[in-house]
């Protein structure tokens, strides 16, 4: 493990993407810390407010300590909208490791600390609201938690079922195996976004949301364990005839045994490969999902449903801030990328030259 | 064996998997707690009768083993009943599939006219500055949400004012000349083209890029160099037709893909293709429709399959099929 990691370590680009996910697990980790109002906070009255900015240097051109201003609304008789200004008469001034709202540290320690909270009456929205008056900031580390995890957790269901299937219809063989992988290969013939759609719509809408969360995970792993399947059953075709299979064979092993403890462990490299690989695969599915409507439904954030108002042409043209999730799947996705390369070129013994 | 053997021999083992995804889809969105006849019973235009009939037709009263071969029965005879806005769904789904066909073919061929020189160049300076810096554009294609490439391309759209935003074709696409309307559709093809072939032109040329790695390590490709022969040479007379081999394979995963891939920009760029149909028709559990696009779109996925594997026949003379 430690020469793993010292490889990694050499590498500059994977090491960055590397200390990029850390740093990404760490924040969704301690997201209450991070976050300014609570993941339930949502304020229809300050909808669609810009980006409080925040302020190092002070109108007499000297240093001091981040302040900020409060916004106000006001109707635009020309464009009939409205619009919001800042008020330059008081300034703010962000308090840092202070006090704010009460939570629940790994859900049992209980304490108010913050990495930034918000001064008394002010309004502050590091990144601007969306429609229903949800901190877009805060809401990045809890719809983090859901589509960071959510991969991770689908694989975890995925992974098992099609190692477990394409070990018993590679070992079998014959009718067993023809069978088995005619219906893998009809899972495999629906474009895989359709099934997908379709499995996400037939959910009913009245579930509480881990019931969602739950279900969702279950369907994306639905979708890949099938292709995964017919590359494991592949390997297992070829590793049964080896010897070491017959001598087990022959010393009156059962076949659940032989399959589970004998043949699957031999393709671990590739599995372990596989799962690293295909961890972005699971984020863009689920953002695609609640992109759509589909997936994780308000009031829970994910990043894929946090984008859902940059379907509105206006949004994207006026509130550009409601975009910054997709930068955060995006870094995600290509950081999970470059570390999957990298893990394959130091598992896979063909690439050591 | 013959290769039409052979593509008849493919036909015929597709006919059960088309019957089990039809099953395992109709299962499925049966299942589905939104009543398929509310949007028609909703409908002032559509009447009392209809509803019965559809009723009837669709065999709602009875179990649904029973409703699956029925549909079962009326697709095969080329019915594929009504939407829910009454209209029939052999003539709704058919533009469809052109438009999808459309981009389709238009983000194939550009992927590989782009991937494969690209992939060629970055083997052959393996390690320079280009190569590093196509893979690093190529893991970014891989890594951005389709859907939020295109809503960065519609941004720029619109910033820009240099291609139009969404759609097909322009409003005023009746009155135009017949030269006019291509050049209208092309114009209005090219930023999901542009999308989709920032993504799958990724994988495409890593592999392209592998593979000939590869292959300009063997002993035959050392040998051609000692008998004298150029680099140019070399590398496309002899490393290169290994080398796209595999590739050719790729391509029907790469069809399978686009279907999926296209139904988020689809619906981005309002583009009406099958990807977005679906997905309107899965919202509003439209269920004939949704079985009708279901079916094409895994019909198309095996064809794509059986093409790639015919086109790797043609180029590769040691396939045995």
């Amino acid at each position: 493990m430690l020469k793993f990691f010292d490889k990694i370590r050499h590498d500059k680009i994977p090491f960055i993407a590397f200390i990029i996910l850390i740093l990404m697990y760490f924040m969704i980790l301690f997201a209450d810390f991070f976050a300014i109002y609570p993941s339930t906070y949502a304020n229809r009255k300050l909808a669609y407010q810009p980006p409080s900015n925040l302020y190092v240097i002070s109108p007499e051109n000297k240093l001091v300590f981040p302040y900020t201003y409060n916004f106000e609304k006001y109707f635009d008789e020309n464009t009939l909208s409205i619009e919001y200004k800042q008020i330059r008469d008081k300034k703010y001034k962000i308090k840092f490791f202070s006090e704010g709202y009460e939570y629940k540290l790994f859900g049992i320690f209980k304490t108010n600390l913050h990495l930034i909270s918000k001064p008394d009456d002010c309004n502050l929205f590091l990144l601007g609201t969306d429609i229903n008056g949800h901190d877009i900031y805060s809401r990045l580390f809890f719809g983090g938690r859901i589509s960071l995890t959510i991969g991770f957790l689908a694989l975890l269901i995925s992974f098992p079922i099609g190692a477990l299937y394409g070990g018993i219809s590679g070992y079998f063989g014959g009718a067993v195996d023809k069978i088995l992988m005619r219906i893998a290969e009809a899972i495999m013939s629906i474009p895989s976004f359709y099934l997908l759609i379709i499995l996400a719509s037939i959910l009913p809408s009245n579930m509480t949301s881990a019931q969602r969360f739950a279900l969702i995970t279950a369907i994306l792993a639905l979708i890949g364990w099938a292709g995964f399947s017919r590359v494991i059953r592949g390997m297992v075709l070829s590793l049964k005839n080896q010897d070491y299979v017959k001598a087990i064979e022959t010393i009156g092993a059962s076949r659940r045994r032989i399959i589970l403890k004998h043949i699957l462990p031999q393709t671990s490299s590739y599995i372990v490969i596989a799962i690293t690989l295909s961890v972005p695969s699971y984020i863009l599915a689920e953002s695609g999902l609640s992109f759509l409507g589909l997936g994780i439904q308000l009031p829970d954030a994910s990043w894929g449903n946090m984008l859902r108002e940059a379907q509105e042409f206006a949004n994207i043209i006026y509130r550009p801030w409601l975009l910054i999730p997709g930068f955060l799947i995006f870094i995600a996705v290509l950081s999970f990328n470059v570390l999957g390369d990298k893990i394959r070129d130091i598992l896979d013994p063909k690439t050591l030259k | 064996m013959s290769t039409w053997v052979y593509i008849l021999k493919r036909i015929l083992g597709a006919i059960p998997i088309l019957f089990l995804v039809s099953l395992v889809s109709f299962f499925l969105i049966r299942l589905s707690p939104v009543d398929p006849l509310a949007q028609m019973k909703l409908n002032p235009a559509i009447s009392q009768e209809t509803i019965e009939k559809e009723k009837v037709r669709l065999g709602l009263d009875k179990p649904v083993i029973v409703q699956y071969f029925l549909w079962a029965k009326n697709f095969m005879s080329g019915n594929m009943g009504y939407c829910t806005d009454n209209t029939k769904v052999s003539t709704k789904i058919k533009g469809r599939i052109l438009n999808t066909l459309l981009l389709s073919f238009f983000v194939i061929f550009c992927s590989w006219i782009l991937a494969i020189p690209l992939g060629i160049l970055a083997a052959v300076y393996y390690n320079s500055f280009f190569d590093r810096f196509l893979t690093l554009i190529s893991s970014v294609g891989m890594a951005i949400p389709s859907f939020f490439f295109a809503i960065l391309m519609l941004l720029f759209a619109q910033h820009t004012g240099w291609f139009p935003v969404g759609g097909l074709t322009s409003i005023n696409f009746d009155e135009m000349t017949v030269f006019q309307k291509i050049f209208d559709v092309l114009w209005h093809l090219c930023l999901p083209v542009i999308v989709l072939t920032t993504i799958s032109i990724s994988s495409l040329m890593r592999q392209m890029r592998a593979n000939l790695l590869d292959i300009l390590n063997a002993e035959y490709i050392k040998f051609a160099y000692a008998k004298g022969l150029s680099k140019a040479k070399v590398i496309l007379k002899h490393a290169f037709r290994n080398a796209v081999n595999p590739i050719i394979t790729l391509l029907g995963f790469e069809f399978a893909g686009l279907l999926s891939g296209a139904a988020l920009t689809e619906y981005v760029f309002q583009y009406p293709g099958l990807g977005k149909l679906i997905l309107e028709a899965v919202m509003q559990s439209d269920i004939n429709l949704v079985m009708a696009s279901l079916m094409i779109g895994a019909f198309m996925l095996i064809a794509g399959n059986l093409i790639a594997d015919i086109l790797l026949k043609i180029t590769d003379p040691r396939v045995r099929i």
